[in-house]
């Protein structure tokens, strides 16, 4: 993993430790807005139940995504904001970052989408988010106890999942 | 990082862990019989494996992503070579090729001269209704649906009743725009 070091957003902030444990949360939907696994890391404040805060996510992502979509300066032909897109139609954005958390994004062909909070000053984590839609597919498509489209119930993958966060600097 | 581009076929399909070729002939030979016992009906043993196959593709479509890296396909046609080149590579490792693109681009052939799942079968008088390889449809069918195109397949050719290959017609119904999933006063 490399590490990019970005720019000193905030003097205050504690520097992120390049021994990891910077992940905050990961969310996964898929395409129906099914929140298939929420897991925390490191959030010590909650403001919303938890069903609010998984709608509210998917929400802001999915908005934010047409609003990237409509600023397109290279695309010449674009349909109203708000008109329902073809999957794959219009660009997306990949990460964004505040000064207190980063998140990272990446949305599969199939709809699967794969969102990452962590410390401001993680670098690039678009290929980490490819392992873990890779450690998806491993640990919970290919288990025939898996039924599509529910939250995902698998230790095994929990275990992973968590093991490879805490190593992403 | 560099931004790495979609994989070809044969570079996926050479890391990725494979079974016996005969195994796997066999397996799907038995599947296929025990089908024909239990249902008795060869219409009833084609829809069951259409929808073995649609159950197998929702899932494989996952697995094909995040292998190939292919991100995006500008029209069908694009999809319809992927599939052939790199999808069927990738998982049954044969590569098919693309034929007799209607003039809307909509629908077309999937062509296949050599099928792993065939060796080895001989279909019985009683059986001519069979087809052998259903499965097949029913995982283009399922994984395309994923990727939200609607699509009907069928056979067109079938070496197993005396053509030369086999033929999946892939005809596309439509595509589903994506939308906000939620109702307002939820």
């Amino acid at each position: 993993m490399q590490f990019f070091g970005g720019t000193e957003i905030s003097p205050s902030l504690p520097a992120s430790t390049a021994s990891g444990n910077n992940g905050h949360m990961m969310y996964v939907f898929n395409r129906n807005g099914v929140c298939l696994l929420y897991r925390e890391w490191n959030r010590p404040l909650h403001t919303l139940n938890q069903q609010q805060d998984h709608k509210l996510m998917f929400g802001l992502l999915f908005s934010l995504k047409s609003l990237t979509a409509k600023m397109d300066p290279t695309t010449p032909d674009k349909a109203n904001l708000g008109v329902p897109q073809l999957p794959g139609q219009g660009c997306s954005f990949h990460s964004f970052r505040t000064n207190t958390y980063k998140l990272t994004f990446m949305e599969s062909p199939s709809g699967i989408k794969i969102i990452l909070v962590t410390h401001p000053r993680t670098g690039d984590l678009r290929e980490s988010l490819k392992y873990i839609y890779n450690l998806y597919v491993e640990y919970v498509v290919k288990n025939p106890l898996y039924t599509p489209g529910t939250p995902i119930r698998c230790e095994l993958f929990n275990t992973t999942l968590d093991q490879y966060v805490r190593s992403i600097s | 990082m560099p931004p790495v581009g979609p994989r070809s076929g044969d570079a996926i399909f050479a890391n990725v862990e494979r079974v016996n070729a005969e195994l796997f002939t066999l397996t799907y030979g038995a599947i296929v019989r025990q089908l024909l016992t239990d249902l008795e009906e060869v219409e009833e043993v084609n829809k069951q494996l259409d929808q073995m196959g649609y159950n197998i593709g929702i899932r494989l479509i996952d697995e094909f992503l995040a292998k190939s890296n292919v991100s995006r396909c500008v029209d069908f046609k694009e999809t319809a070579e992927v599939i052939a080149k790199v999808g069927f590579k990738m998982f049954l490792g044969v590569t098919a090729s693309v034929t007799n693109w209607d003039a809307d681009g909509t629908c077309c052939s999937i062509v296949l001269e050599d099928n792993p799942l065939v060796d080895f079968v001989e279909l019985p008088d009683t059986c001519q209704g069979l087809y052998y390889c259903n499965i097949l449809s029913g995982v283009v069918r399922g994984a395309l649906e994923m990727v939200s195109m609607k699509t009907e397949i069928s056979w067109i050719r079938d070496m197993l009743r005396g053509d030369d290959a086999f033929e999946l017609q892939v005809k596309l119904l439509k595509q589903i725009p994506e939308e906000y999933p939620y109702k307002d006063d939820e």
